[in-house]
């Protein structure tokens, strides 16, 4: 071990190892800063969809929460806050109104602010806090509903009260009330006694909501989810809203894969840094054989070299990722908006492992091979290399990173799809290069230009291009990946919520009211919306049993069968809906019983095509089998449901209409007219659940690009690498020429020719690659339709040639002002 | 001074500076070699026989002193000028060969006439490989090479554009002697062929006997003019 690190100073001394050491260093920085600042990104943003619960967790239950739940979780040092909600009528003046109830406690919301306006249509803002004693706020339907504004009075059973605020949204607005019939009147808890509304037999639903660290709010909700009471439910906020867990699992698979670029590339800078380190340690590897070592000694030497080296590196990588990530929170954590909570402590370990990982798959496997060094090779130079098994280098590699595709993206399949997308984009890469080389070969050399030189010298330098091509490709796909791709999947996924992406919903309109609703959105100059109908059912028997709520284990089984469900019918299928299984029916067929399930709720309730379920409709029953399932966009905002029928099974029940339009905020005005036209139509704005979730994924965006910073460095490295990695031939060649006669021109100039022509060729190579793993990922994993475009391939040209070019004559740049003797004395 | 003379040095001192402090490598060294002449320098390692060498070709800076080749004053012209003067008027033969590795043999003698904007460059180099035995290496690679093949490549190399003076750094330092010696009687055997002016160094006392003309160097300093 002491000769180890004797050898590690003296090649440090030497200058041997830097290169090794920088790939490392940038790749365990760039790996753990990605991670340090990922996993607060990370906390930030479950911290943000928690605004959408109103905390981290909440439990609904029928009955006030037992004093021993609240210590319980007083004791784990979480916050609390309770609610109450229920259903009473109001009245103002001559009017009244059913209202949804919410009574908060002073501690309410955990999470999230209030919008608030000090009048109809005002502009809004935020507060952290609720209604004052004595007053109350409500929402803009009950104010229209009853004709009064901010400021007037309000009778809520017996006591009275002013309404201080209108409510645009609450922190939890999207928390399961919003399909509810009645608008919000939302009141302090303390106040609630003097109403005398709440009596035993009330329908109350309590909410305890909770925040804290992560780890106590899991401690908790395992220990609870085992010992929930008749009529408790526990909410988090993965299962409050569908969409915005989407948005949240897409946006983890985003930084997810911009984490494993880093790792891919530092692991190739590596590969090519270790390729290096071998041509450099033949002499002295023979010298040593010569003197008497054994192989054995030679690989233990090595290896406790590497292992040491992959510590230091590891650990001062780990240290400046750190320091970069502090610094990249403070330079564009106002731009995040929240505050960052501090990072977790695994990423430490990540980055030890991922330094260790890469350097020993990717480095041992060729440098072990030095023991098989001819002793001969001390009397001629030239004897060559070792002849590796590259086959056990490449398997090696493959494995490592493997492995630590899986630690970073923590999901076998995204980290499969990648190493198989590396495997795939190696093999083309190969035989592109390959031809590429055979074609330039057959330019024979007629001139001395420099053009013929450097295209020339590309061609017959053989395995050296096609390694450095490799070098150059990959990194060049990171960055297009990165860069056109990422932008490309980023523009699709939030051309999902298009501008005019229906911002109000429409409900609870009679069907008698339809031809004055379309002659009013006709007059107002507005198309009309598709109207959906609804017929509110439960769910009694599957496959003629009875449907036994307590039989299902999972809690959101459980939650579905114990309310009704929104049925629809039509006649044709929702163009945002996909058929996954079975048939949607012909027109033919549309009084015969059939459903069309949501994929995920049949999963849910175990359920399977050609199952046959019995609704209780008012009464009424009726039975139809299960004739397909549906994958349907939740984050779409188009109104969709679980279960739909043909028309003609729902004639005869009472069924309401849903739809779902844009209202421009200029025409804001046109609600009022509408709620007085149709009383009795509730409208609900979910332009403000459009917006939190429009801004997580601004915010996902935001945290992507920032990781790309890194990313993008960690390219740069592979490609000082694969510069680099030549550069001792570089200069004896260059040494050469110039003995020869070869003048500065000439040698930039073939040099220049050389390097632009490997970075088109690089290009080309990688927009391909890039292209094609970014139509997987975008399939695989994020649900859209993606075809590369021009803009890829002409950036990857572009940047290839460019960059390479520039890089490489920069890299190249001294060593032809070198003095000849200079360099062939050295060599 | 000779009118023949192909390479006048005048007062040529190198120094360096080393860890020790300022080292003078040459000392002010005059001398002249005319047209056609072959010359050996010898001296004991670390005399500066390569670095007089490399000077005389413009491969290296002097700290001051002047050396005309070929009628040009090569330190008054830049690295460029002193290039052009090679790829048309000198040739080179080292120890180590020094081939491209990526580069045939072919190729390898190829290049200084590709450098020189010879069209001819594959016709002409294919010619010389053949005149020094190697027609059917042709399309070798350095590494396939044995020793004495890598240095005939290196001489092919070297007389391909027919240069006024051929410098050798110890030609057959990397031999054993018997391809040694067939290398040295190659090495004369283009020489006489070519009428060029041959420089060399060498530790070899047979070798120098075989030039004309000896230039002992002892510490930076010519001592002798045989």
């Amino acid at each position: 071990m002491r000769l180890a690190l004797r050898m590690l100073r003296r090649d440090w001394r030497s200058g041997e190892l830097r290169v090794l050491l920088l790939a490392l260093i940038v790749a365990v920085a760039s790996v753990s800063s990605v991670n340090f600042f990922t996993s607060r990104i990370h906390l930030a943003l479950s911290s943000q969809a928690s605004d959408l619960l109103g905390g981290d967790l909440a439990l609904l239950s029928s009955d006030p929460t037992s004093a021993e739940r609240k210590a319980q979780a007083t004791a784990l040092g979480l916050q609390l806050a309770e609610t109450l909600e229920f259903p009473t009528m109001v009245v103002a003046g001559d009017g009244s109104q059913l209202v949804a109830l919410k009574a908060v406690g002073s501690n309410y919301p955990l999470r999230g602010q209030y919008r608030i306006a000090t009048q109809l249509f005002a502009a809004d803002r935020e507060v952290a806090g609720g209604p004052e004693s004595g007053t109350v706020w409500a929402a803009a339907q009950l104010l229209t509903a009853l004709a009064i504004d901010v400021g007037d009075l309000i009778s809520v059973g017996n006591a009275q009260f002013r309404v201080a605020a209108l409510l645009v949204t609450e922190p939890d607005s999207s928390g399961g009330m919003m399909f509810s019939v009645a608008p919000r009147l939302l009141m302090s808890a303390a106040d609630l006694p003097a109403t005398g509304l709440i009596q035993p037999a009330s329908r109350i639903r309590y909410s305890l909501l909770l925040a804290g660290a992560p780890k106590q709010i899991e401690a908790l909700r395992g220990q609870w989810q085992d010992a929930l009471l008749p009529g408790e439910s526990l909410r988090d906020v993965r299962d409050s809203r569908p969409e915005v867990r989407t948005a949240l699992e897409r946006g983890e698979s985003f930084l997810g894969l911009a984490a494993l670029v880093s790792v891919l590339l530092a692991a190739a800078a590596v590969a090519m840094a270790a390729r290096h380190f071998v041509s450099r340690h033949l002499d002295s590897c023979a010298v040593m054989r010569c003197l008497g070592a054994e192989q054995e000694f030679i690989n233990r030497l090595y290896l406790q070299q590497m292992v040491l080296l992959g510590l230091i590196a590891s650990g001062i990588g780990v240290a400046l990722g750190y320091v970069a990530q502090w610094g990249l929170a403070a330079l564009l954590g106002p731009l995040v908006g929240v505050a960052l909570p501090p990072p977790t402590a695994t990423p430490i370990l990540y980055g030890l492992l991922t330094g260790l990982v890469t350097l020993l798959g990717f480095a041992l496997p060729p440098i072990l091979q030095l023991k098989n060094v001819s002793t001969l090779r001390v009397l001629r130079r030239d004897l060559g290399g070792v002849q590796g098994n590259t086959l056990l280098a490449y398997g090696v590699g493959g494995g490592a990173f493997l492995l630590l595709a899986i630690m970073q993206a923590q999901s076998l399949t995204l980290a499969l799809a990648v190493v198989a997308g590396v495997a795939a984009l190696l093999l083309v890469l190969t035989l592109l290069a390959w031809g590429v080389l055979r074609l330039l070969r057959l330019v024979r050399s007629k001139g001395g230009s420099a053009w013929r030189l450097g295209l020339v010298n590309l061609a017959r330098r053989g395995n050296h291009t096609l390694i450095q091509m490799i070098g150059f490709s990959i990194g060049l796909m990171a960055l297009l990946l990165l860069a056109v791709v990422r932008t490309d999947l980023l523009d699709a996924w939030q051309g999902r919520l298009p501008e005019d992406a229906p911002n109000r919903f429409l409900i609870n309109i009679q069907s008698e009211q339809l031809p004055a609703l379309q002659q009013f959105f006709a007059t107002q100059g507005l198309a009309t919306p598709a109207l959906y109908p609804m017929v509110r059912a439960r769910l009694t028997e599957i496959n003629g049993q009875p449907v036994m709520v307590d039989e299902f284990e999972d809690q959101r089984a459980k939650q579905l069968l114990s309310r009704e469900f929104n049925l629809s019918s039509a006649l044709q299928m929702q163009s945002d809906n996909k058929i996954v299984a079975g048939h949607w029916w012909s027109v033919a067929d549309v009084d015969k019983p059939a459903l069309s399930l949501e994929e995920g709720i049949a999963k849910e309730l175990g359920l399977k095509l050609g199952d046959t379920l019995t609704y209780s409709v008012a009464g009424q029953q009726f039975t139809a089998p299960i004739s397909s399932l549906r994958s349907v966009e939740w984050d779409s905002f188009q109104p969709n449901f679980f279960v739909v029928t043909p028309p003609g099974l729902l004639t005869g029940y009472p069924v309401s209409y849903i739809t779902a339009f844009y209202l421009p905020t200029a025409q804001h005005e046109l609600l009022n007219q509408l709620v007085r036209q149709f009383p009795n139509i509730t409208v609900i704005d979910v332009a403000a659940v459009l917006n939190q979730v429009r801004a997580i994924i601004t915010r996902v965006t935001q945290a992507v690009e920032y990781v790309f910073i890194f990313t993008l460095f960690a390219g740069l490295v592979v490609m000082y690498a694969a510069i680099h990695a030549t550069l001792d031939e570089r200069i004896q060649e260059a040494a050469i020429m110039r003995t020869l006669g070869a003048r500065r021109g000439q040698l930039l100039g073939a040099i220049i020719v050389e390097y632009v022509g490997l970075g088109l060729l690089s290009g080309l190579v990688a927009a391909l690659s890039a292209g094609a793993v970014g139509m997987v990922v975008a399939q695989r994993f994020f649900d859209l339709g993606y075809v590369p475009g021009p803009t890829l391939w002409l950036a990857g040209m572009v940047v290839g040639a460019v960059g390479i070019g520039v890089a490489g004559t920069l890299g190249l740049r001294f060593v032809i002002n070198q003095p000849p003797l200079q360099s062939l004395q050295g060599g | 001074m000779n009118n023949n003379a192909v390479l006048v040095v005048q007062n040529l001192t190198k120094q360096v500076v080393s860890p020790e402090g300022q080292l003078t490598l040459l000392h002010e060294i005059n001398l002249e070699i005319g047209a056609g002449e072959t010359v050996a320098i010898v001296g004991s390692s670390g005399a500066g026989k390569s670095t007089l060498l490399g000077l005389l070709a413009g491969l290296d800076t002097p700290s001051s002193g002047a050396v005309s080749l070929a009628g040009e004053q090569l330190f008054a012209l830049d690295e460029d000028g002193r290039a052009r003067l090679r790829a048309t008027k000198v040739g080179f033969i080292f120890q180590a060969f020094q081939l491209l590795p990526n580069l045939t043999a072919l190729e390898n003698v190829m290049l200084p006439l590709e450098l020189a904007g010879r069209g001819d460059a594959q016709h002409t180099a294919q010619q010389v490989l053949e005149r020094v035995g190697l027609a059917a290496r042709v399309q070798h690679y350095p590494k396939q090479l044995s020793g004495g093949e890598q240095q005939r490549v290196a001489i092919a190399r070297a007389f391909a554009t027919h240069p006024a003076v051929l410098f050798a750094d110890e030609p057959t330092g990397n031999l054993d002697s018997k391809t040694g010696a067939r290398i040295i009687d190659l090495l004369f055997q283009l020489n006489a062929e070519h009428g060029t002016t041959l420089v060399l160094v060498t530790h070899d006392a047979q070798l120098a006997s075989r030039c004309q003309r000896t230039l002992e160097l002892e510490e930076g300093r010519l001592r002798s003019s045989v």
